[in-house]
């Protein structure tokens, strides 16, 4: 108890600069909570577009970006034709730009496909896909920011296409997207004859390694991973994770900078105070504990309000119109453990050379010190 | 290493000094030259002479907080250097009274007295009821739960008192402990300092400028210099 209140009496002594320590690390917190989430979440959402009604994607061997991939469309029909395969589809993706919006995604898919089959549609009838070459299927929040309705005309890169529908998902990357037929979408691209990835179903899931053995065989330029491969193995989602955490790091990296300042600070304001405990019988381990406790207890305070505007800052995004789909708010246990951790350990870091220097306090010098 | 006692039946020796130098700033300021001195177990000591003659410093050897250059130093029987525990000594042999009280302003008068039993890991029901005891002895049962702030200088005193006998140390370190106070409340403190190492046995060596209370010890020695220079019996 007077150990405890020995951490706490010095912490509430310096109100304001435990105050900003504090604020340091639930910044810190915050910051990783919010980027991590965010870029996982965009992950996430990504990954389940390729996975949709799918478990296995097919895509071009050693590429760096999946918009580079090439698929012939003969490697498509014939998976599709597999007796373990449930359904193969081909898909293209494109990057375009409209007036007002540099990017918008485009999705050169079959009429078959689960995107157009099992969405939402808004206005226009599913059955219509593909009837015509310059139709096209408009993501809801595409028709908005297109301002585009059933029948009108859209103008999309150089070229004028028809709206045949508009379709809801809750993916923000489909629901600001264009779908538009696969032959349209490889003139359109130039990429006649090929699509980005195949996604495949297959009609039993233990059959995902013959699968993937019968692809490397069959075709040697392609390569066939499971959603959950891919997703851990791509490599543009291995950099955005990356460069997610050495954002949430350096936040937490200054966080930590926070706190070593602060309890430096404390420690060379009660050196004598330490030479007290010292001479009455207070071992080196003991005071390194109560410099160590204070650095703990502002870096639980610290993660504990990170959490909290954390999570309030990713739903008030959620909250904002134009991110509604593209912000993920969902968080996972394990990442907050994770924060909470590194957290509490750049607390103790910081507090590394303050408890060394205090457990070196010579007493019989420190009780001259005023 | 440890000291044979000289005979049965006298009291053994609970400090003891043989030699003992030190110096500061590399050896430019001498403190203690050559300084030899025994204080038996249960009696009261007053080490007097000027300031800057070096008592503080022979406190501090003997309690473990300082090294000699040369000489040797022993408590209880136990050579104190370097190597010694010093935490034993610190927890349970020696307790300290400075002349400024030494006390964690933020915490209340129990607490800064409980401090040593929390360093050695004494029960708390064990701890409370010797505060309570001492508190009792001192006088300041009614102020347990003040702050340091709100005491007296008489009673900071008194709590310092209280805090260096919480573990029942067996020799007792003073330095000037009435050196910050009026002639009443000195006195008092003084009294007390008294009664309580006689009660408990314990061994005083206090450092004074004060000869008047220096007087009312068993021994008085006298400082100057860095050296004894006589010995005189009150």
């Amino acid at each position: 108890m007077i150990f405890l209140k020995l951490i706490m009496t010095n912490l509430c002594r310096h109100r304001i600069r435990s105050l900003i320590s504090v604020a340091g690390i639930t910044f810190s917190v915050a910051a990783m909570l919010t980027v991590v989430t965010i870029l996982q979440g965009a992950i996430g959402m990504f990954s389940r577009i390729l996975s949709n009604d799918s478990e296995i994607i097919v895509f071009e061997r050693d590429v760096s970006d999946l918009f580079f991939s090439n698929v012939p469309s003969q490697a498509a029909q014939e998976i599709s034709r597999w007796p373990l395969v449930a359904h193969a589809n081909p898909v293209l993706f494109g990057i375009v730009s409209s007036e007002g919006h540099p990017i918008i995604t485009c999705f050169g898919v079959t009429a078959t496909d689960a995107r157009i089959q099992k969405a939402e549609w808004l206005q226009g009838d599913r059955n219509s896909f593909a009837q015509r070459a310059d139709g096209v299927v408009l993501g809801a929040r595409a028709a908005e920011f297109l301002s585009a309705n059933l029948n009108s005309q859209v103008q999309i890169g150089h070229s004028s296409f028809h709206v045949i529908g508009i379709l809801k998902t809750a993916n923000g990357f489909e629901d600001g997207g264009v779908f538009m037929p696969l032959e349209s979408a490889q003139a359109f691209f130039h990429k006649e004859g090929t699509s980005s990835v195949i996604t495949v179903k297959l009609h039993n899931k233990d059959d995902a390694a013959t699968f993937k053995e019968m692809v490397k065989t069959k075709f040697p330029n392609l390569i066939a991973l499971e959603d959950a491969e891919f997703t851990r193995s791509y490599s543009q989602f291995r950099i955005l994770t990356a460069t997610a955490w050495a954002v949430g790091g350096c936040g937490l990296l200054l966080g930590g900078l926070g706190v070593a300042n602060t309890m430096i600070m404390s420690v060379f304001t009660r050196i004598r105070e330490i030479a007290i405990l010292r001479v009455n019988g207070f071992s080196h381990a003991q005071i390194g504990g109560v410099i160590f406790g204070e650095s703990a207890v502002v870096s639980v305070f610290g993660a504990i309000a990170g959490l909290l505007f954390g999570t309030c800052f990713l739903y008030a995004l959620k909250l904002i119109p134009a991110l509604d789909g593209y912000v993920d708010t969902n968080l996972h246990l394990l990442l907050v453990l994770l924060v909470l951790l590194l957290a509490l350990l750049t607390g103790v870091a910081g507090a590394l050379y303050p408890a060394v220097y205090a457990m070196r306090v010579r007493a019989v010098e420190a009780l001259r010190f005023e | 290493m440890r000291v044979t006692r000289e005979f049965d039946g006298a009291p053994s020796i609970a400090l003891r000094a043989v030699d003992l130098w030190k110096s500061y700033d590399e050896g430019t300021v001498s403190v203690l030259e050559g300084v030899d001195l025994e204080c038996l177990e249960g009696r009261s000591v007053a080490l007097c002479g000027p300031s800057g003659c070096g008592k503080s410093t022979l406190l501090h050897l003997f309690a473990g907080l300082d090294f000699p250059d040369r000489g040797k130093v022993w408590v209880n029987d136990v050579e104190i250097n370097r190597r010694s525990n010093l935490l034993q000594l610190l927890r349970h042999e020696v307790g300290f009274v400075f002349q400024l009280h030494n006390l964690i302003p933020d915490l209340t008068l129990a607490e800064n007295c409980l401090i040593p039993t929390v360093a050695a890991g004494i029960e708390r029901r064990t701890a409370r009821a010797r505060l309570l005891e001492l508190a009792e002895r001192t006088g300041l049962t009614h102020r347990l739960d003040h702050r340091i702030q709100k005491l007296s200088g008489g009673e900071r005193q008194r709590t310092a008192l209280c805090r260096a006998l919480m573990n029942r140390p067996k020799i007792l370190l003073a330095d000037e402990p009435t050196g910050s106070l009026d002639e009443q409340s000195s006195s008092m403190v003084f009294d007390l300092l008294l009664d309580l190492v006689a009660a408990e046995g314990i061994t005083l060596l206090m450092a004074t400028h004060d000869r008047s209370l220096a007087t009312r010890c068993d021994r008085l020695v006298e400082m100057h210099d860095g050296k004894i220079h006589e010995y005189a019996h009150a």
